[in-house]
This record gives structure tokens, C-alpha cells and sequence, in this order.
């Protein structure tokens, strides 16, 4: 393969013809926050970034790019955990952040059109003060849609909801040569043909840049009630779940979390948590149109969390009630990562059923190794949140633990039947996995539609399937 | 040791509707919840209970369907409940609303401790919790931020003062009004909910009131009228800076200062 162009000051006056020289960063420019993302490990600083504000702009940069042999990568908020936004061939950086705006909000359809670079949390806000209500609900709510639509997010009301991909229905892309297209659109079906609507959601930025995205909406459910269910432990709490999930009682969320994780919240939030009486909690979200309904939905849940050994059901039914719970919930990665040095994550998912099973096994793992494994996550769905701690081991130390530690978790997700990622996404810092995970055939078809999609390979090289 | 707190319901959300006429609150039909600083009053009051021994009694004042925010405090802990009510009562203002809670406190029992969070969110003057120990004749201290600790006949608190803390001892039978985040409130309990949802409460009404003067009740007690009530504009203002790590520091660090939120 070709060794990709640097990017020169020459291509900086070239590329300053079709975008505003002072959206493009340059050299000394070139902020270190654009050197990586929130955990992948090593700098890669891209040549120059492009704050781009408009789909002409980004076809005229790939067209470019790929004229000129440019490595170019797209990103949007840099809030991702695998490196699938960091230049790892520097190059151009494509920063999506500036086309952040809504577009139109069609009640009639009930869809939302937007542009990539528009945040989560104001994409909730926007649509939740007119009564509509976009399901998916990823724990970090300063990721911007594009980068959520290319990790098919998943979050917390994956349980009822599901995850990011039942939400989109159609994409403005840019292929790699500058070809501007729309895949999918405000149908409600479609059998026509292969969907590369659903082969680009998830696709890390490796296929194409999304430049719109028409999103499904719902109308917004009037109440929602959160139960913090306090266990004796760890197990009892998850071994609650099966049953709940076989009640046919369908919570929006169900998440776990242990008490050593929520003292590290408290002390990152400076603010105390709601009950401290038990070592593990269950906390689970339900909605409806009235209190009454709600309750009438999680009687049954509480009476299988008595069964199971919960010592109470602690009822949040109101803003601020819920907000304490979830505000530490919503803490928990930034609060562990303030508990130590370095950390580097796994985002396994495995059947609902074998989550306790692989939770025992991190305890174990954890004294097996010595080394600090830090869990929670989403009981309601198998996708678990384990955050292996760095603490005072030295650098060399360090990647010896990692490298075993993961790959024993991996190789345990594997035996559980379980998946490399449940909503990370795979990145850089994956790949490695997730080829050990699939059948040679199913990475090799992988790679072929890489090929098709990006011939000359100039779009995020490196990444989820590609060596 | 006998505990009170008082509790209120007011309006779950900021949508409310008023009462042209009358500048009163429509209740009916509105979203409601127990007052949030209430929260804290009764958490306040369940730990020195579970510290100290003692019951905790809850006491509201409102229209019938108020009775919810004290099964909601039996709940949270609380031990009984009472609520007063009656039409006269309705549209009392910050004086014939302490009047009419002290009647009904007096009618209620004897209390060591009274305790009522800093202040409601719908009327937000933090006066009737201090008025109501001037019409029980009792010592008050207003902002408490923190119980130091409790002896036989008094109670050693922290009063926050717009410039510095006053420890203070005040004796019993006494009235505190208590800070948010003096402790996180507790989360009702699914347990107590059904182990409570029949229990009986008093209830007060005008015939019940020692003081028998229909003119110190509800609108005709109240001198002060309120002209409109309306959800507070809010005042948020952001600004989007763009720099080097540097200049963005430097620029924080002039802003905070030029609105003193630093010296």
C-alpha cells in the first residue's frame, strides 16, 4: 500500500479555496484534545482539522483527500473509548462538531431531520420540550449523533427501546471519492434491496461521513418512575433480572451497580447518594401516563425483588428523586476514572442470562491478576461495563495486566456467547478482539465491503476490521 | 423526643395555572409533589429519630387531596400524620397560614422539636416557618445547615449566616428551618408504602381551631393580597469560546473574576 501524503502547507492553501481558513487548524493549531479520544491509549495528531459546516464542504475535503492520497479521519465530540476517531495516520481530521444544527422536525412523520454534529443532550432537550421522545440514552450525553450513529449506541432503555439503529431512518452520506448520497429516508418500510442504511450505522466511520440523519421519534411518555432495589448482594441482584424479564414486565431500563462504584460517584459529584443500606443495588425505569399505571407495572417487579432477597424497593417518582440516582449513574465512568491513574475499558455484552456468571468471573479475575476491575452496567440487556484500573503499577507492568486481563475477559465473553462490543464500538483499540471473536469468513466479508465503499482506503484507515 | 415536620404540596411543575380573580393557585387537575425542601426537613427529622429514639408526626395544611404528601412522609419514615383543612382556610397568606398551622399544631400534641424545610417552591418568602414559632410563642433558628448534636432538654445547631456559621443551643420545645442538602433525603420505601396505605390520619378543620375568630383564616386573615403569579423567566446565558488551552484558562479565569464568583 501506498504510504499516505502529509499534508503540507500547499494543501492547507488548496483546502483553504473551499473551506474558511479559519475552520481549518494547522500545525501549532492543532489543540491536543484532537491527539485522542476519551480512553484509547497513544497520540496520533491529525496534520490539520477541518471544522466543516456544510455537506458541500465535507464532499469537496474527501474529494480532495482522496485525489491526493489523505488519510482522513472523521470525529465528532472525541467522547468515544475505542480510538475509532483518532488519526492514526494523522492526515486530515474532519470535525463534525459545527454542523449542529436541527433541520426539520416533521410531526406528521414523526421524524427529526439534524445534522451529525448536534449533541445528545440537546437533541433530548429539543425534542422533549415538544413532547416527542428519541429512546436511545448513552450514558455520555456530550457525544454528538453522528458518533452515536456510528457506534449504534445503545445506552440505557435499550431494554424496551432498543438501540440507536431502530431510530434512524435515513442518512445523508459522503462517500470516500466526494459522491454525496441519501440511504434510507422518512418510509417507515423498505425491502428494497440491501439496506446500506443499517451497513453504514455502526460502521465507525470507516465507510462513509454522515452528513444528515432523519431520526424516528416517539411521542413522549408523560411519567417515568425509577426503583433503586437495594440486594445484600451482588448476585442476588443480578439473579433478579431473568425472572423480571420473564414476568413480561418490560422496564425501560435495568441497570446494576455496586456500592464500591457509587461511593467513587458520591466523592466525584461531592453530593451523597440516596441510600447506602446495601452493597449492591438493581435500579430500574419504567414510564407511562400516569403514577398509577406505572405502579400498576412494577407491583409484580417489586414482589420478584422480594423474592430474590431485595431488603425494599425505594421509590423515585419525581424529578428530583430520580435526578440523584441517575446523576451518579450518569458519573460513573468519569468518577472511576478520577479514582486512578489510567484505565482502560471493556464493553462486552453477553445473554441476559450469563451476565452474573461473568460478573462472578471479574471478582475472580480480579484477585486471580491483582489488578483492580471496576463493573456496572446494563443487567436489562448483557452489556456490561468493567474498567480495568491501572492504580501505581509502572508502564511495563501495566500492559503485561491489561493485555492478560482482557484477554481473558474476551475469551470468557466468547465462551458465554457473548459479543466484543455491546455499544463502544470497536475502534482501534479493539480489532484485535473482534477478529479472535469472528469466523475469518465474516471479517473477510467485512473487509470486502470496506473495499468497496473506500477503494483507495483513505477513510479512517486502521480501524474495526482492517489491520 | 417528639419531632414535627411540616410538610406542604405544591405544584409538580412550573405549569400552573392561577386563579384570575384571586391570584390563588389552581390545584386541581395540576401534577403535585411534596415540596422539595420539605425533603430535607423530614429527613432531618426521621435520622435524629433513628439517632435519638423519639417519633416523627407530619402535619400539612391544604385541600383534601394534600393528605397524599403524608402518605408519602409515613413512607419516608414518618410515624403519624395529620392535616388540616377547610374552606376557610383556602387563600391564606404567609400570616393566616402560620396562625392556622400553630392552631392545628396546638390541637395536634406536644412537641420537642418543629421543623420545616428553609421554604416552599411555590411561595418561596421562607417566613411561615418562623412565624408559626411566633405564634407558638417558641425559640426559632431559621438555615440550619447542620445538627451538631442533641442533649436532654435542647439542640446544638449550625446556622448559616450570609457571612459566616453561628453555632447556637436552643432549647426545647423549639422550631428549626432546615437547608437543602443538610442531608440527602431518603427515597420512599415500597415496604412502608403498603404497610402504611390504610393508616389513619387526623383530621383538623375550623371547629377543630382553639381560636374561633373566622377573620384571622384564610383570605379574610390574610393583609397581604398576591397580584399574579407567573414561572420566573430564566436568565441563562452561555457563551461559546474558542482558543488554545491557554487563552481559554486565561478568559475563565477573567469572566469569574469580573462576575465575582472569585476574589
Amino acid at each position: 500500500m501506498k504510504p499516505y501524503k502529509q499534508v503540507d502547507e500547499k494543501d492547507l492553501n488548496n483546502i483553504a479555496e473551499f473551506i474558511d481558513r479559519d475552520r481549518l487548524l494547522w500545525a501549532k493549531e492543532v489543540n491536543e484534545e484532537y491527539s485522542h479520544d476519551e480512553l484509547s491509549a497513544g497520540q496520533y495528531y491529525p496534520d490539520i482539522v477541518a471544522r466543516v459546516v456544510s455537506t458541500e464542504e465535507v464532499a469537496k475535503l474527501m474529494r480532495y483527500a482522496s485525489q491526493n492520497n489523505i488519510a482522513i479521519t472523521p470525529r465528532g465530540a472525541g467522547t468515544g473509548l475505542v480510538g475509532a476517531s483518532v488519526a492514526i495516520e494523522h492526515g486530515i481530521m474532519l470535525d463534525t462538531t459545527l454542523m449542529n444544527h436541527f433541520l426539520e422536525l416533521d410531526e406528521q412523520n414523526l421524524t427529526l431531520t439534524l445534522e451529525p454534529g448536534v449533541l445528545l443532550m440537546e437533541l433530548a432537550d429539543y425534542v422533549e420540550k415538544r413532547g416527542y421522545f428519541y429512546p436511545p440514552d448513552p450514558g455520555e450525553k456530550s457525544a454528538t449523533i453522528g458518533g452515536n450513529i456510528s457506534t449504534n449506541a445503545g445506552g440505557m432503555r435499550a431494554v424496551k427501546f432498543g438501540v440507536t439503529r431502530d431510530y434512524i431512518r435515513g442518512l445523508e452520506i459522503v462517500l470516500a471519492d466526494g459522491t454525496v448520497m441519501t440511504v434510507g429516508g422518512k418510509a417507515v418500510k423498505n425491502s428494497s434491496g440491501y439496506d446500506l442504511k443499517d451497513v453504514i450505522i455502526g460502521s465507525e466511520g470507516t465507510l462513509a461521513v454522515i452528513t444528515k440523519a432523519i431520526l424516528k421519534l416517539l411521542p413522549l411518555p408523560q411519567k417515568t418512575v425509577s426503583l433503586l432495589v437495594p440486594f445484600p448482594t451482588l448476585a442476588q441482584a443480578i439473579g433478579a433480572v431473568p425472572p423480571i424479564i420473564k414476568s413480561k414486565a418490560i422496564p425501560t431500563a435495568i441497570e446494576f451497580m455496586e456500592r464500591e462504584v457509587i461511593i467513587d460517584a458520591e466523592e466525584y459529584l461531592g453530593r451523597k447518594f440516596p441510600d447506602n443500606q446495601a452493597d449492591a443495588y438493581l435500579l430500574l425505569k419504567f414510564d407511562g401516563n400516569t403514577l398509577e399505571e406505572i405502579a400498576s407495572y412494577y407491583d409484580g417487579v417489586a414482589q420478584i425483588c422480594l423474592e430474590q432477597g431485595a431488603a425494599d424497593i425505594l421509590i423515585a417518582d419525581t424529578e428530583e428523586r430520580a435526578e440523584a440516582i441517575w446523576k451518579a449513574r450518569g458519573a460513573f465512568l468519569e468518577a472511576i476514572k478520577s479514582s486512578t491513574t489510567m484505565m482502560d475499558e471493556v464493553d462486552v455484552v453477553v445473554p441476559r442470562s450469563m451476565v452474573n456468571d461473568f460478573v462472578e468471573y471479574i471478582h475472580d479475575l480480579q484477585k486471580e491478576i491483582g489488578v483492580r476491575i471496576k463493573c456496572f452496567g446494563h443487567a436489562g440487556d448483557g452489556n456490561l461495563h468493567a474498567y480495568i484500573l491501572k492504580d501505581q503499577l509502572n508502564d511495563e507492568q501495566w500492559q503485561k495486566v491489561l493485555k492478560a486481563t482482557m484477554e481473558k475477559m474476551y475469551t470468557k465473553a466468547r465462551s458465554l456467547k457473548g459479543n466484543v462490543s455491546g455499544e463502544h464500538g470497536i475502534g482501534y483499540a479493539k480489532k484485535e478482539y473482534l477478529k479472535e471473536s469472528m469466523p475469518d469468513k465474516a471479517i473477510a466479508i467485512m473487509q470486502g465491503i470496506k473495499q468497496v465503499f473506500d477503494p483507495l482506503n483513505i477513510l479512517n484507515p486502521h480501524k474495526v476490521c482492517q489491520d | 423526643m417528639k419531632i414535627l415536620v411540616c410538610i406542604k404540596q405544591v405544584p409538580g411543575t412550573n405549569k400552573v395555572e392561577v386563579d384570575e380573580k384571586t391570584g390563588v393557585l389552581k390545584r386541581n387537575g395540576a401534577d403535585s409533589k411534596m415540596n422539595p425542601y420539605d425533603l430535607y426537613a423530614l429527613e432531618t427529622g426521621v435520622r435524629l429519630k433513628e439517632k435519638y429514639g423519639g417519633t416523627v408526626s407530619v402535619i400539612t395544611m391544604g385541600p383534601p387531596q394534600a393528605k397524599a404528601v403524608l402518605y408519602e412522609a409515613f413512607s419516608m419514615g414518618a410515624d403519624e400524620g395529620a392535616l388540616i383543612t377547610d374552606r376557610k382556610f383556602g387563600g391564606a397568606d404567609v400570616l393566616a397560614t402560620s396562625r392556622t398551622l400553630s392552631q392545628g399544631i396546638k390541637r395536634f400534641g406536644d412537641f420537642d422539636i418543629i421543623l420545616c424545610g428553609l421554604q416552599t417552591t411555590d411561595g418561596d418568602t421562607a417566613q411561615v416557618g418562623p412565624e408559626v414559632a411566633e405564634q407558638l410563642k417558641i425559640p426559632s433558628v431559621c438555615n440550619v445547615q447542620r445538627i451538631e448534636k442533641v442533649e436532654k432538654d435542647n439542640i446544638i445547631v449550625d446556622m448559616d449566616m450570609p457571612q459566616d456559621i453561628e453555632r447556637i443551643k436552643i432549647y426545647f420545645p423549639c422550631l428549626l428551618t432546615v437547608q437543602k442538602d443538610i442531608y440527602q433525603p431518603r427515597l420512599p420505601s415500597y415496604l412502608k408504602q403498603k404497610e402504611t396505605s390504610k393508616k389513619d390520619i387526623d383530621v383538623f378543620t375550623f371547629s377543630d381551631m382553639e381560636d374561633q375568630d373566622e377573620n384571622k383564616y384564610g383570605l379574610n386573615g390574610s393583609p397581604t393580597h398576591v397580584q399574579r403569579i407567573f414561572p420566573p423567566v430564566s436568565d441563562k446565558v452561555q457563551q461559546h469560546w474558542q482558543g488554545t488551552t491557554e487563552e481559554l484558562a486565561v478568559k475563565i479565569y477573567e469572566t469569574l473574576k469580573e462576575k465575582k464568583f472569585i476574589a
